[in-house]
């Protein structure tokens, strides 16, 4: 029976030869993945149903990334840490990446990609739900909850519906003036935020193989908003390069069958869309820039998982260099390696860090910063009716922290470039 | 998984995401230690804006003052219940406070999985737009078996959706003694 690459991986780790949509089956877990707020209830879960000293299933598959509520006083907040160092230190855990130490990283579904444990092929699972990210290596990704994920830590197991697949396919050649952002917003606009539910969302077509490992990180990262369970991109050579760099760990890919039937297919031509922004307080209230340009803004923010990387601060600081932001501009790298890109990568003699103070905008420490709000003393958060353009994911009523603001969600070209002028404003006008 | 189950209507609109449900700033209480596990009954659906606080009327909090119980317990819901993030407090919230049930016309997987998997609430689904029907404040009476809904306080019934494959689950309490049933996890 001809299978989507997500039937297959999912066959695959039930140790059968198919599985059809809809069917639960229990499936082996690769690599489980947990960070500083969803950690500490996992492991008390973990202790109560598998006893007080247990082990876990298996060292080597246990990912702890603290990366949410790190630069911050909130005693709570540093609790949850002290009980991820601790139960690192119980299990002898070889992948902790400890906050205040060399081997800290920053928000986890960028470093799982950066210490090479997104491996084609692969399932993983995390308790952050956009663990979908890792998706864009060709495996199967997703979140899960602390006592799903409590039962894998365990067991190294977990029963899955498996999913319906829906294919987008993105013809032509991407202009400069659209990012991935663009690509995925737009179609969490056509789709709904509710429009993925249950199912795979898998990415196709030439645009989508000529994006970078973390531009399809990006298409994959939002899956979530339009309430995917993963979403996928095939694994080619570019893909390869990255993980062989990263990791000795061997891997085997795994492609879809032709005639593999999908429930539901898009087709976009790449070259003729535009840049889009998703207006306040839903991912997929999609308008094109060019309708919203002009809306005043309080702030803009350049981070997270989603728009945190290096291409993003790459694409903004082209925008930026010999600039100045009209309202407060929030830099927060998602990894340390992304810092220390920032501080060695340069543009026209200036490291793009420089170029980002030049511009006039604040830096923060690598973390999930004001993604979600956070404690009151976190780097970005609002506090009032601030109205921001964000790279980040969501846009909530108080996704990142005050209730009152508003977020419009675009992708770093468009932030930067509204940075600028204060208001909302078409990359294409700043762009040369 | 209770037999009946009797009690107030608590009544929100359409894609009530996470944050809603339990906002991000409130995740670092612990969910063991008694103390500190009641907060999440207090703050449940804090993150609601005022206007859509218990409809149609709205102003009426979930969990009123300082409280950490609330008197509802039942959640009537649209579409897209529990969008957002993954986080395990959303449904564990809605339990701490007191409720039982969800019954909403969809769900995001995740907050779907978690309420059943944890144990926590019993997420039921609805054809009919409940929450046009239903008023904060009525009482609703459930037989979980059957799926019968009974309005006592306008007269109405309504037959919701099985609950399918998760009814097992459910009634074994959470996941792991289903693991344990289904040989996945040793006995204990
Ligand atoms: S950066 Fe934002 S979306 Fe990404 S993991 Fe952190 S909080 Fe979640």
């Amino acid at each position: 029976m001809a299978q989507t690459i997500t039937e297959k991986i999912l066959a695959q780790h039930a140790r059968r030869e198919s599985v059809r949509p809809g069917e639960n089956i229990w499936i082996d877990v690769d690599i489980l993945m947990t960070h500083d707020v969803c950690g500490p209830p996992t492991i008390d879960i973990f202790k109560r149903e598998f006893g007080e000293n247990a082990a876990v299933w298996n060292k080597d598959k246990l990912v702890i990334l603290p990366d949410h509520y790190i630069f911050t006083e909130d005693p709570h907040a540093m609790r949850n840490i002290e009980i991820l160092r601790k139960f690192a230190r119980e299990q002898d855990l070889p992948h902790y990446f400890d906050v205040g130490t060399s081997r800290y990283k920053g928000v986890c579904h960028i470093a799982l990609a950066e210490e090479g444990f997104n491996r084609p092929g692969d399932v993983l699972f995390g308790t952050d739900s956009h663990t979908c990210t890792s998706g864009a290596f060709g495996l199967f990704s997703t979140g899960v909850g602390n006592t799903d994920a409590a039962l894998i830590m365990g067991t190294g197991k977990i029963w899955v519906k498996v999913p319906e697949t829906m294919r987008f396919v993105f013809e032509g050649d991407l202009p400069p003036y659209l990012m991935a952002k663009d690509l995925i917003l737009s179609v969490i606009g056509d789709i709904g935020f509710e429009g993925g539910t249950y199912k795979a969302l898998e990415f196709d077509g030439k645009a989508v193989f000529d994006l970078s490992m973390e531009e399809r990180m990006t298409l994959t990262n939002m899956a979530i908003e339009a309430g995917g369970k993963n979403g996928i991109i095939a694994p080619d050579e570019k893909t390869f390069d990255y993980v062989k760099a990263r990791t000795d760990h061997g891997f085997v890919p795994v492609y879809g069958d032709p005639g593999a039937r999908y429930y539901h297919e898009r087709v976009y031509d790449v070259s003729k869309m535009e840049p889009v922004v998703a207006k306040p307080h839903r991912p997929d209230n999609l308008a094109n820039v060019s309708e919203v340009e002009g809306t005043k803004l309080d702030r803009a923010y350049i981070g997270s998982c989603t728009g945190g990387k290096i291409e993003d601060f790459m694409a903004a600081a082209a925008v930026l260099e010999g600039q100045e932001v009209r309202v407060d501009t929030f830099v927060v790298p998602a990894s340390t390696e992304v810092t220390q890109a920032l501080r060695t990568r340069t543009m026209n003699g200036k490291t793009i860090w420089q170029v980002f103070l030049d511009a006039g905008c604040k830096m923060g420490h690598a973390s999930c910063g004001a993604c979600l709000g956070g404690p009151v003393d976190t780097f970005g958060r609002t506090h009032g009716t601030e109205v921001v353009i964000s790279t980040t994911n969501r846009n909530f009523p108080g996704r990142m922290g005050s209730k009152q603001s508003a977020v419009y969600l675009a992708s770093p070209l468009t932030v930067a470039a509204s940075a600028i002028h204060g208001v909302i404003t078409d990359p294409r006008e700043v762009l040369v | 998984m209770k037999e009946h189950i009797r009690g107030q209507a608590y009544v929100v609109g359409d894609s009530i995401d996470t944050d809603q449900i339990i906002p991000a700033i409130h995740l670092v209480y612990s969910m063991t230690v008694p103390e500190e596990r009641q907060f999440y009954g207090r703050y449940a659906l804090s993150g609601l804006p005022e206007a859509s606080q218990g409809l149609p009327h709205g102003s009426t909090p979930f969990t009123p003052g300082d409280a950490f119980k609330s008197p509802y317990s039942f959640i009537i819901a649209g579409g897209n219940f529990g969008c957002g993030s993954s986080r395990e407090h959303a449904p564990f919230a809605l339990q701490e406070a007191g409720a039982e049930v969800v019954i909403a016309e969809s769900y995001a997987r995740i907050f779907y999985r978690n309420a059943v998997d944890g144990g926590f609430v019993i997420p039921f689904e609805t054809r009919v737009r409940l929450i046009d029907e239903i008023k904060t404040g009525d009482v609703l009476s459930l037989t979980t078996g059957t799926g019968i809904l009974k309005n006592e306080t306008s007269g109405t019934e309504y037959l919701l959706e099985p609950l399918g494959d998760i009814a097992e689950i459910l009634k074994c309490g959470n996941v792991f003694e289903y693991a344990r049933q289904a040989g996945m996890m040793t006995q204990r």
